[in-house]
């Protein structure tokens, strides 16, 4: 096994295993460790898939931002750990089913474009190269070529993505919105 | 990839050193455990409540809410900087109306008291 | 000597030289001048008993770091309160190794010589790397209050927090002015393109201020200090910590100051360079790294300044200049420097 390989599955058991003890631990606060963890790994897999802007903005929003979030709600409704309720629930034949069409759907994607790529022997340089590199045309002037994942990211996602990123914007709004309202609401039954 | 490694090892070389310490000289610094060291600090009288049992303001999850929309907004702003000479005026006016439509939210918000603490 | 090995003993050098500067230079220096800079604007003599003129208070406070007992509350959440101190001290020297300290240094082995580049780890999103790693701090906060099971400890955290992410937007905002003029998040590019034209203090000096005073109020100093504002709050977060693990949260936050001051003066006042210093060579290279570590001393010694002569903010205050003030002006700061960088461009 190369260095690269076992890099590999080192962060892949590190996620896995972050991911296993989010649903495992009874109290919340434990899960949401783990679940920091698990963050860490996935970010250090981005890294290894040469992602590296990906990897940067996993730690930034999710181990930064909605971690907290995730803090602050288990603070504020107070989930004691004497709340003891069986780890399965009649909730987990719906879950089990989505996991696996959430997990054929990815993994079909990720199939599909690896082999469009090249396969196994042409899809990992070509994916580098395109995650590090960035063909820039313009009209009239001759095209450039500009390093970087950030450029690349950026590049595509403010041309190729255009709609998905406006709509993006609206998203954001929705949740801001919905959070005031839901917010307000007990802040004027409670103050 | 290399830099991410060496990035890597000061974060651990660092855990390890301070682990060390904490391991060491925990067999220098004495022990001695008393009911009373041991209880919450609470200006020295006995504490009554368990500090969980306190909820608090929900001002502070909307708070969290309002973090990490804004902070997915400055993660778009990042990539918008750094290719903003490449996208030109194409980019800058659809980041205009990007943060156009995250205003019409912020000046909801701010109308709606969410962001006064007083 | 090949290339490889060459490489990792460079890397080697370049790790002990700086985690030395940090911790074994820097933070007990400045936990020294602290308490002199507050003597000398009080008009008080500050610790003046260990060594001359109190030098090596510093030593002393590690000995008691090291060897005073290890306090745990009774019903503390024993795993977290462990984890806490972790989760803050390790971000927290791990950011140095993405600022560049200096240009390069030409160092010849064996009749080859190679350009050593002055910075740890030179990734290609350094400045996002950089944000993400302070981001972790704030986990370590709210871990702190919670797991310690105090009241004091956990209205702290959670002011902490709240405030923290508060300002964190605040930063974004506001380095986004930067990054768009140099083109790159890269920060020895940023250095470089402030080497080459002008320090982004100079046209982006609104930036720059919300920059500064947003990073004080990530490293909780006065006039933010409020998580842990000793007459309502004890200790804040920490109040439930003590010996080697308050040590940790008290070097964090030293370290956070240095690295945050390094952050300024790589993002608004030219990183290491000096305005016609062509700074090349051997001797150019050590210059570069002592301009850099100069520009940060008194940004340090700042801090310290500010902390002993602003008295606290209210913290609806705080929140009212972060989220009402600070939010909109960097974005119409942002316009600004866009409109800038365009009009740069047709010229």
């Amino acid at each position: 096994m190369t260095a690269a390989a076992l890099a590999f599955w080192v962060l892949a058991v590190l996620a896995v295993a972050g991911a296993i003890g989010v649903v495992t631990m009874r109290q919340p606060v434990h899960s949401a460790l783990c679940l920091l963890a698990s963050f860490m790994a996935v970010a250090g897999l981005f890294v290894w898939g040469r992602a590296e802007f990906l990897a940067a903005v996993q730690i930034l929003v999710y181990a930064g931002g909605v971690m907290v979030l995730f803090l602050f709600t288990i603070m504020l409704v107070n989930v004691r750990r004497q709340a003891r309720e069986a780890a399965l629930n009649r909730l987990t034949g719906s879950a089990v089913l989505v996991g696996v069409l959430l997990f054929a759907l990815v993994g079909g994607l990720l199939v599909a474009e690896a082999r469009r790529m090249g396969g196994p022997e042409g899809a990992p340089a070509a994916s580098a190269a395109r995650l590090s590199t960035t063909v820039v045309e313009a009209a009239g002037k001759a095209p450039v070529e500009v390093k970087g994942n950030s450029q690349a990211v950026a590049w595509s996602l403010y041309r190729d993505y255009l709609l998905p990123f406006e709509i993006a914007s609206v998203f954001l709004l929705v949740a801001m919105i919905g959070a005031v309202v839901l917010g307000k609401r007990t802040m004027e039954k409670f103050d | 990839m290399v830099q991410y490694l060496a990035l890597a090892f000061v974060a651990a070389f660092t855990a390890a050193l301070v682990l060390a310490v904490l391991g060491i000289f925990a067999f220098l610094r004495p022990k001695r455990p008393n009911p009373t060291k041991l209880s919450p600090y609470e200006c020295g009288v006995a504490a009554v409540t368990d500090a969980h049992d306190h909820r608090f303001s929900v001002r502070y999850y909307l708070l969290a809410v309002l973090f990490v929309v804004f902070d997915v907004e400055t993660v778009f702003l990042f990539p918008w900087a750094v290719m903003y000479h490449h996208l030109a005026l194409f980019g800058l006016i659809e980041m205009v109306i990007f943060l156009v439509i995250l205003l019409v939210g912020y000046v909801y918000v701010w109308k709606r008291g969410a962001l006064s603490w007083a | 000597m090949s290339p490889a090995v060459f490489d990792a003993v460079a890397m080697g050098v370049k790790i002990a030289v700086v985690w030395g500067a940090v911790l074994a230079l820097g933070v007990p220096v400045l936990t020294w001048a602290e308490r002199r800079v507050a003597g000398l604007i009080q008009d008080r003599p500050g610790p003046n008993r260990v060594g001359p003129m109190g030098f090596f208070q510093p030593l002393a406070d590690a000995v008691k770091f090291f060897m005073k007992e290890d306090v745990v509350p009774q019903y503390a959440d024993k795993v977290l309160h462990f984890a806490a101190p972790l989760i803050v001290f390790i971000p927290a020297l791990s950011t140095f190794s993405v600022l560049p300290f200096g240009r390069s240094i030409p160092v010849t082995v064996g009749g080859t010589t190679r350009e050593v580049p002055l910075v740890i780890a030179d990734v290609n999103v350094g400045a996002l790397v950089l944000f993400a790693l302070t981001s972790l701090g704030v986990y370590g906060i709210v871990l702190a209050g919670w797991s310690s099971n105090s009241k004091y400890s956990l209205l702290g955290g959670l002011r902490s927090s709240a405030q923290i992410i508060s300002y964190e937007l605040a930063m974004g905002f506001a380095a986004v002015g930067v990054f768009l003029s140099a083109g790159s998040l890269r920060l020895q590019t940023i250095v470089e393109a402030q080497h080459a034209g002008i320090w982004n203090v100079v046209p982006q000096f609104v930036g720059c201020v919300i920059f500064v005073v947003a990073a004080f109020a990530e490293t909780n100093r006065l006039p933010f200090d409020l998580a842990e504002a000793d007459s309502e709050l004890v200790g804040g977060f920490h109040t439930e910590y003590s010996s080697f693990r308050f040590g940790m949260f008290f070097m964090a936050e030293y370290a956070n100051m240095v690295a945050a001051s390094a952050l300024i003066v790589t993002l608004y006042l030219g990183g290491w360079s000096l305005p016609g210093l062509a700074l090349t060579g051997l001797v150019g290279g050590l210059l570069s790294v002592a301009i850099f570590a100069a520009k940060t001393a008194f940004l340090l010694f700042v801090f310290l300044w500010v902390r002993w002569t602003l008295p606290r903010f209210r913290y609806d205050q705080l929140m009212a200049l972060g989220w009402k003030v600070f939010v909109p002006l960097s974005l119409l700061h942002l316009f600004y420097v866009a409109a800038l960088v365009a009009v740069r461009a047709k010229a």
